[in-house]
């Protein structure tokens, strides 16, 4: 267990309003899946809106009503990959392209945050930023490009996907 | 591949190269539970001895891996030595010759369709693929099997699973994959790549098994992502 905490953050422009039929699929599956994070192991927290149950009141862009956020903490990065990626979250997840346009640039990023804090939607946007502009780094990284937290020893090849020749556990910048 | 993988590579897979030892990895590595002395012999048809043997050469390789527990359940002095287990060591070994990188290539064209955002095509080819596949396999033309883990029904969706390298086994209902033909990509890809995958399986089991079973995406620690349902009970 270390001190720091990891924050997710991902924005997605979604393809049409979020009340219209092209939305329907994504909205009604919502509730089920933000309970699903809230009881999964590692879950920590997750930003939601004034209403209380979810992001998807928030816009973290003013110019663009599209826009979408969604952000959330864990106590590993491991917590987070098990939810996202072998959970049941999987069966909203492989249906992205139909409720969200293709981002080209980043449009998820991760960092470590000391252990009781939660970011604010501003913080997460220039975490966002941060990846956009200098590439994966210990302030902003991503799955595929990780850093280890700020007190903990670079990790040990944690995936299988070496096979690929995949850089994983690089050591933090310092 | 740098020589020296290479050459690792090619002795474990030389190791594989007896025919009786081949068939207890095969054994041991679709197994989605441990796999202990007594019951692989008894599986692969030789005696407990060369059972072991042959399982030992397979940690020695790098293959398996070997765990003790006591499987009578009683623990403290009386308990009995703890039983060797074993099951399919993480890591991949794949050798070309000559030397081919279609891995390279398929992790370059998953990171460019991911980027493209062309998931729903990339998709609808696995569907298309596996649709053909599943037509011109054997025995597709009855859908007349049930959902329980007798196997031999000709709707069974396990034979054409296995011949595609998913491992399939019977979970009560369910036929879960044990493995994915796709770990490494879908490790670093997975909404793209498991999304492909379970179009793919829909599109194999929809010849013979359609009627019967449903491909799902139902992940559970240590096993593909794609589960089969059996639709008899809900329909």
């Amino acid at each position: 267990m270390t001190d720091f905490h990891l924050a997710e953050v991902n924005i997605g422009r979604i393809v049409a309003p979020l009340d219209s039929p092209a939305l329907a699929g994504f909205v009604e599956q919502l509730d089920e899946i933000n309970a699903l994070a809230d009881g999964a192991p590692g879950f920590v927290w997750r930003m939601v809106g004034e209403d209380g149950a979810d992001a998807t009141a928030l816009r973290p862009d003013a110019a663009d009503d599209r826009l979408l956020i969604n952000c959330s903490v864990w106590e590993s990065a491991e917590a987070l990959r098990d939810f996202a990626y072998r959970s049941d979250h999987m069966r909203v997840l492989i249906r992205r392209r139909e409720w969200f346009e293709r981002s080209v640039e980043p449009y998820l990023a991760l960092w470590w945050i000391p252990a009781g804090r939660v970011p604010t939607a501003a913080e997460a946007m220039r975490r966002i930023a941060l990846l956009r502009e200098n590439g994966p780094g210990p302030g902003a990284f991503t799955f595929r490009n990780p850093f280890p937290a700020p007190d903990a020893a670079p990790p040990a090849a944690e995936s299988a996907s070496g096979q690929l020749g995949l850089r994983i556990g690089r050591p933090a910048a310092r | 591949m740098t020589g020296e993988d290479e050459d690792a590579a090619f002795a474990a897979i030389d190791v594989l190269s007896d025919p009786v030892r081949r068939r207890l990895y095969r054994l041991v590595a679709s197994s989605p539970q441990d796999v202990g002395r007594d019951g692989a012999a008894e599986a692969a048809g030789v005696s407990r001895s060369l059972a072991a043997f042959h399982l030992d050469k397979l940690v020695e390789a790098g293959l398996l891996e070997a765990s003790f527990r006591r499987t009578s359940g009683r623990t403290g002095p009386g308990a009995g030595r703890p039983a060797k287990l074993y099951r399919r060591a993480p890591g991949e070994r794949a050798v070309s010759v000559p030397p081919r990188s279609y891995g390279a290539a398929g992790r370059l064209l998953a990171e460019v369709v991911d980027r493209a955002g062309l998931d729903r095509q990339l998709s609808a080819a696995a569907r298309a693929a596996g649709l053909r596949e599943g037509a011109t396999a054997d025995g597709c033309e009855d859908e007349s099997g049930g959902c329980d883990s007798s196997g031999g029904g000709d709707g069974d969706p396990v034979p054409l699973l296995r011949d595609r390298g998913y491992q399939p086994f019977h979970d009560g209902d369910t036929v879960r994959l044990h493995n994915c033909p796709f770990h490494a990509l879908a490790e670093e890809f997975p909404a793209l790549i498991c999304g492909m995958n379970l179009a793919l399986v829909e599109g194999l089991i929809s010849a013979r098994s359609a009627g019967r079973w449903a491909a799902v995406m139902d992940p559970q620690p240590g096993t593909c992502c794609v589960a089969l349902h059996c639709k008899t009970n809900s329909d």
